[in-house]
Parts: structure tokens; sequence; C-alpha cells
């Protein structure tokens, strides 16, 4: 590949990809307002799919295409019915986090049976490239945009002369008049998850079959793509999210022959970021297509929590700290260390995304920055362990706070999707920016943990600890609920607009809530990076991000005890019952889907 | 109170209806004769458009019956309940803003599968509405707020139903178009379809309805033929507070 023709045409054929995944999510944002975060799932199921047939039962190409499609409508209509319709009067955040738990199982599930190990997908087509112009141009490019211009016609043809897709069209616009004409509106949901994982899933094989190669790693960035170019397009505007998606695969292709291979997610993340935070509705919505999200309070449950006397938590607190005087095997201070440094990231989270409301999947990019910086500070410039740590989360608190302040003005769904593309920027940078941070290569040879200048290597010593830092966060962020500053972080999750009535600076209350929180992740990932004496780019990566959302909505968002009980539970349990690695994520994803199903408020409940 | 009709097409009997902890309803109870125009008035936050939600299977009231045709609708789908043959022109309109007229009128049409007999009707409803003729390939959302009430009860009447419940039809429209919206459902009425409004301009509604109800905080205070209640200055107490709320 040279000519600029040739990074033309791999762009518009990427972007064909991506429409096929972004034509489902924002038909399914159209009719349910959700963002489904299982779509990349979808895809790599239906890319195992796609090899099993063609690897396995050796079928010809037409036949692989229509048996993809048909089995991953069927896992579409499986996770309509059963993971999306028992949550249909739930709060609002319900479903979006159960499209992440089903994406969990899923890709877990795709993992256990078919090992993470990549495998070739062979395209079954004459591998020959015809000359166009100055570029070339193979049956596989042609088979794509084929595929792509056919679904379009098939869904443009279904959606305009079919009774189910006028009822598809009517419910997008108005669902309570849909249902008064008598719109079955599960059937329509039904109808669009079916639509939209058969479109998934035959672009995850045309992709596997395009780089004849398949992994597990396919799913999140397959989602990351689809909803950067359906939020492009304008969420819901189904010829907005083609359009969307060949822009995203232009703007990739480009940045690559500009930049290098390396930036082509940054191009990505920084074109929806700076949509976001530009044009929110995306570039096609008119003003009244997207209708605004509804006020943050209805986006998280309301509930009583529960009251635990404060001698309890007194009781507990000198438990865990005098447990290392008893004969317990490092093996257990270990995983309570764990537990220590999660604890920290989730009390983190469950201020910004349980106390005023900003659900951020994005968590671990605070870790990121925390750990960066304080194996930095320590390495090249022999700063005191002690004080890169606070260093860290000091850096992670200012940086965290400015990449997020521009997004302080989106609202539900959309603060969800700024943290995760930032999350993903700021991993990007990472393996890019090579003068500071190394690349792929990573940070190794960090000191260890330190205090006074004496090194804490011992678990007990780290034990110890990690424990009081968490703890005294813990103090500092119970305080700060119960003072004027809590309130008013409540107030503005509450209703944000009868905050800002009543004088409240968002932006200013935002900003705090995230210097706070980022102090706390920061100094979590800084801890993290002595203990490991090894970071890279994918240490801290988006499913510890997910695993902190699992322990704040198993605690109870913004329950601050919640955090540290769901922390223990999550990191403890899977230990105690000697739960095989590969199948934790699984597991995280299970408690994750239960929990929205049966106990949205956590153990403890919201505060 | 008057008596209540001995086989009304909708009754709904003893409704209670909560959002959360509020009550909305108390022992909501009102009767809607086959054949006739019936009115429920009330000022804001009295619980009218929940009465409305209410036939349609949209709230579901914690206690008390709905029945239509003898049959209750208590556990109905919204779906299910327009099958029966209720049909809406809901508040503000609610027309499908981006599809065009005619998509729009035949959305009305979507409970039925003789596709002639829908394309006859579609013609009828072009003779009652004429100027709509010229609209059909236009977006719903580029009429102006009259035309698209015609659209709304052109699309209700599609389904060919046996009532409709209109939610205030005659709000925020030109005085032209109220005139115009009150013959159409008095026309409505005569060929047969029964009609449950809703208002808030009590004197319009009282001209064309046959019963009316006067509904305050969630309670019926008033009801009784139209006609008696015209002149009624209950009815205007009850627009003002009256007793509850003082």
């Amino acid at each position: 590949m040279s000519s600029w023709l040739d990074y033309t045409i791999n762009g518009l054929i990427v972007g064909n990809v991506y429409a096929l995944v972004a034509v489902g999510l924002a038909l399914i944002f159209g009719v349910s307002r959700l963002i489904n975060f299982a779509q990349g799932s979808i895809y790599l199921v239906g890319a195992y799919i796609g090899w099993v047939a063609v690897v396995r039962l050796h079928t010809p190409l037409p036949l692989t295409i229509i048996v993809v499609a048909a089995a991953t409508a069927v896992v579409g209509l499986i996770i309509e019915r059963f993971g999306l319709r028992p949550l249909q009067n739930s709060v609002r955040i319900a479903p979006l986090l159960a499209t992440i738990g089903i994406s969990f199982v899923l890709d877990q599930l795709v993992m256990l049976t078919f090992s993470p190990n990549p495998r070739a997908l062979p395209s079954q087509l004459p591998d020959v490239r015809f000359q166009l112009g100055g570029g070339t141009i193979g049956p596989l490019d042609l088979l794509i945009a084929g595929v792509g211009l056919t679904s379009a016609l098939l869904l443009f043809v279904f959606l305009r002369y079919t009774k189910l897709g006028w009822a598809v069209r009517a419910t997008a616009q108005d669902r309570d008049a849909a249902m008064q004409m008598g719109v079955d509106v599960n059937r329509v949901n039904q109808a669009v998850f079916g639509i939209a994982a058969a479109l998934g899933g035959v672009s995850g094989m045309l992709v596997g079959m395009y780089y004849n190669q398949i992994d597990t790693a396919m799913s999140l960035q397959a989602t990351l793509k689809g909803v950067v170019a359906e939020v492009v397009g304008g969420a819901g505007n189904v010829p907005g999210a083609v359009i969307g998606s060949l822009l995203l695969g232009l703007v990739e292709s480009y940045g690559v022959a500009v930049f290098g291979t390396s930036y082509r997610n940054l191009f990505a993340f920084l074109l929806l970021v700076v949509v976001l935070v530009l044009r929110p509705n995306g570039l096609f919505a008119s003003a009244r297509q997207a209708p605004p999200e509804p006020l943050t309070g209805t986006f998280i449950a309301p509930s009583r929590p529960v009251r635990i006397p404060r001698w309890a938590l007194l009781v507990a607190a000198a438990a865990f700290a005098v447990l290392p005087f008893f004969p317990v095997s490092s093996y257990v201070l270990q995983t309570l260390i764990n537990a220590w440094l999660l604890g920290m990231l989730a009390l983190s989270l469950t201020l910004v995304a349980g106390t005023i409301g900003q659900v951020s999947l994005g968590h671990a990019a605070l870790l990121a920055i925390g750990a960066y910086t304080s194996a930095l500070l320590s390495l090249t410039l022999a700063v005191p362990v002690g004080l890169a740590v606070i260093g860290g989360g000091l850096m992670s608190a200012a940086l965290g706070t400015l990449l997020i302040s521009p997004s302080f003005r989106l609202r539900g769904h959309y603060v969800s999707i700024a943290t995760l593309a930032i999350g993903e920027i700021v991993s990007l940078v990472i393996l890019n920016w090579e003068s500071v941070t190394r690349g792929p290569i990573g940070i190794s040879g960090i000191p260890p943990l330190s205090l006074f200048g004496h090194d804490l290597i011992s678990p007990l010593s780290v034990y110890w600890f990690s424990f009081a830092v968490m703890l005294v966060l813990a103090l500092v962020q119970g305080r700060l609920l119960g003072s004027h500053l809590g309130r008013s972080f409540r107030a503005i999750r509450d209703d944000d607009i009868a905050a800002r009535a009543y004088g409240l600076s968002l932006n200013r209350y935002k900003s705090l809530a995230f210097i706070f929180g980022g102090f706390a992740a920061g100094v979590s990932g800084g801890i993290a990076a002595h203990l490991y004496s090894y970071i890279n780019h994918e240490t801290f990566n988006t499913q510890q991000s997910i695993l902190a959302l699992t322990v704040v909505i198993l605690g109870g968002l913004g329950n601050v005890v919640g955090a540290i009980v769901g922390s223990v539970a999550l990191v403890g349990l899977p230990e105690l019952f000697r739960i095989a690695a590969e199948y934790r994520i699984l597991i995280y994803g299970i408690v994750l889907l239960l929990l929205v199903r049966f106990r949205p408020q956590g153990l403890l409940g919201t505060i | 109170m008057t008596n209540p009709s001995p086989d009304p097409l909708l009754a709904l009997f003893n409704v209670n209806t909560f959002y959360g902890q509020a009550q909305v309803h108390f022992d909501l109870s009102i009767t809607v004769a086959r054949g006739h125009i019936v009115c429920l008035l009330g000022g804001n936050a009295s619980g009218k458009s929940t009465t409305m939600k209410i036939i349609l299977g949209l709230v579901k009231p914690r206690s008390g019956e709905v029945t239509f045709d003898g049959a209750s609708l208590i556990g109905l789908s919204t779906p299910q309940i327009v099958r029966r043959g209720i049909a809406s022109v809901p508040e503000a309109r609610r027309l499908f803003a981006d599809m065009s007229v005619r998509e729009n009128i035949l959305m009305g049409a979507f409970v039925r599968n003789d596709r002639e007999a829908v394309a006859l009707d579609l013609d009828r409803m072009l003779t009652l509405f004429p100027k709509l003729g010229q609209r059909l390939s236009q977006r719903a959302g580029s009429l102006s707020g009259g035309e698209q009430q015609m659209v709304a009860m052109a699309r209700a009447l599609m389904s060919r139903p046996r009532m409709i419940v209109m939610d205030e039809p005659t709000m925020g429209l030109s005085p032209l178009y109220v005139d115009r919206v009150l013959d159409l459902i008095r026309s409505i009425n005569q060929v047969g379809v029964s009609v449950f409004m809703v208002e808030q301009n009590a004197s319009l509604a009282l001209e064309i309805a046959h019963e009316a109800y006067v509904l305050q905080t969630g309670r019926i205070v008033l009801s009784g033929p139209a006609r008696a209640l015209k002149d009624d200055p209950r009815v205007r107490d009850a627009y003002l507070g009256g007793s509850e709320a003082a």
C-alpha cells in the first residue's frame, strides 16, 4: 500500500465494516435509547462462528454468510429477551450496565471455548488484486463493499416498505404514540436486536477474513469503533451511522498513512471526543431527533442505604488492622492487598459515578496516570517513593480532571462514552509517547515501596501501608459526603437543572469530584506500580474499569463502605473458592448482570 | 351524581392510581355510554391525563376496575387495548414527525390487515380532511398545529375504532381550528364512534359533550349531563381551587 488511492480504498472498506456495526447500534439506540455495549461481542461471536463454518464445516462463502447472520441474530434475540426485556421498567442505567455484563460473559465464553490464541480465518476468495487508477483492489474488498451495500438496501426496503419496518421507525420517533397505534414494542425491540446482531456478526466474520486473523480482543475494539461511528453520525440516526463510519474509516486510514499504524485508534477516539464536545448530538442529528437524555436522577436507582453502626465499622477496621498478627498465609495478605488497591479505585469511582452521577467507564486511565507518574518520578528524578506516589495521585487528579472537563456538559450515556474514549486515549498516548513512557516496552525496575527511607518489601508492611492509605481516603470521603459539598454533589446527580437553578456551578463541583476521585485512583495506581515493579500501557485496561464499576454497583453507588466491601468480595471470593483466573471475568460479568436485575441498589444501597 | 348507564361502553370503577407515594386518583368512577361524547374537565394536575393513560393501559392503577364493552382492560397491554377498538388522539398530537403525512395516517391502521379496505379508508380521510390531500408526502413535523391535529384525528379514525380518547384536542390551536375540531368531533360521533375527551376548556367541551365529569385533585367533584353543567357555577369554582385547596 502506498498511494493515497490505496489509503482511500482501505478507509472506505474499513468504514464499511464499521458501518455494519454502527447501523445496528443506531437502530437499537433509536428504538430504546440504549447504547448496546454488547455489540462488539456479537461481532466476535460472528467471527468465531464464521471460523467454525469455514475451517471445520467447509461451507461455501454464501452459506457461511447466511449461517453467521442467522446464528448471531439468534444471539441478539436471546440478549433482548433474557438480558434486557426484564429491565424495561428499571432505571436507565440498568440496561446499559446489563449490556456491559453481557459483553463480558460472551467474550469470556468465546475465550473459554476457543482459547485466547488468535486463529486464522481464510477468506475462500482468490488472492488477486485488480489495478484501479493508482491503487489496487481485491475480491475481498469488493465482497465487503457488496455486503455493505446489500445490507443498506435491504434495511432501507425493510424500514420503508414493511409493516414491522414502519413500526420500528414509529417507535424510534415516539414510543408511547407507537404503542397507542397498536405497535407491540417488544416485537420491535426483538426485530432491531436481531437485525443489529446479524449485521454485527457478518461484520466480524468479514473483518476476520480481511486480516485473516481473529482473536478475542476484537470485541472491545469493535464496540468502541461502532460507538464512535454512531455517535459521530448522530445517535439513533441510521444513515448518519453509515456516513460516520465511512468518515471514521477514512480518518483512521489517512492517520495511519501520515503517522503510522499505532496511531489508528488514537484518531478514532480523538474524533469522538471532538464531536462529543462540539456537537454532542452528532454531525447529522437535527435538534429534534435526539431527545435530551433524561435528568441524571432517573439514571441511578434511588434507595435507602443500609445503616451500619459506627462501632461495627470500627471493629471491622480494627480486625483487618490486627489480622497480620494472626497466623495467616502471605497469600491471604496478598489477596487483601489487591482488595485495598481496588478499594481505592472503587472509592474514586463511587464518588464520581455514584455521588455525582458521572458513570465513568475509563477509570483505569487514572490508575495508569498515577502509576506512570510515580514510577517515572522515582526512577528518573530519584524522588522518594512515598512522595512519588503522592505525586502520582496529584498528577492523576490534575490531568484526569483536565481531560474530562470538556465533557462536563454531557449527560447520562454520553458521559460513559466520553470517559471510555478518554481512557483509551490515555492508554494510546502512553503507547506512542515513547520518549517519556518508553512506549510498548513499558517501564521495568520500578523501585519498591518505601516510607522515610525504609523499604516496604514484606507482605506485612505492604498490607499495612495500603490498608492505611485506603482507610484515610475512605475517612476523608466519608466526611466529604456528610458535608455541604456532598449534598451539592448529590443534588447535581439527582437533578442537575434544579441544582443549577439553585446556583450550583456544575463544572466546579464536577471538577472537585474528579480531583478527589483522581487523587484516590492515582495513589492506587502509584502503589500498584511499585508493587508490580513493571508496568506497560496494558497494565491498567478497560477490564479494570469495568471491574471497578462492578465493585461500586455491588457495594451501592456512592456508598463508601460499600466500595470497600465490594472490593473485598470481588477480589476475595474468587480466591476463597479457588476459581481459576480465566473464569473470573466471566463471574464478574454474571455478578454484574444479576445485580442489575435483582438488586440494582447494591448490597449496602445507594447513598 | 348521574346514574351510570346500564350497559356502558367504557367504565372506570373505583380506580386508585399512584405515582410512587403520591396518590393521583381517589376512587375514580366514570362511565361512557355507547354513542356518547363524554368529557372530563379539570385544571392542571387534577389527574386528567393520567385518566387517559389508565384507559390506554400506559399507567396501571393500583386498584379498581376498567371495562370496555363489558370486558376488563386491567392487565392488557396498550396494543391489546387498541385492538379492542380504542383509538387515541394524544396530548400535543404526538405525530411521528419524521414520517410523511400519509405514513402517519396509515400508522393508525397498524392493527388492521385488510389492505384494500385500509386504502379506501385513506381516501375517505382525504374527503373528511381535504387539506391533507396536498400534504400527503410532506413530513408530518412540518405541518402547522391545526393541520397536525387533523392528521392525529385521521390517524385515530383509521383503526375503525369504537371509541376515541382525546387528550386536550383543542390545546394550542387557533380559534378557527378550535371550531373545526369541535365540528369534527361531533361528526365523528355521529357515525357511531363514542368519544371520551379530556379538556381544560370547559365551555367549549360542554358545547359538544353529552355528559361531563369535573375532576379536582384526583376526585370527581361534579358530574351530569353537559347541558345542566353548562350554567352550573360550581364548575367554575372547581377550577378555581374550591374547597380542597382552601
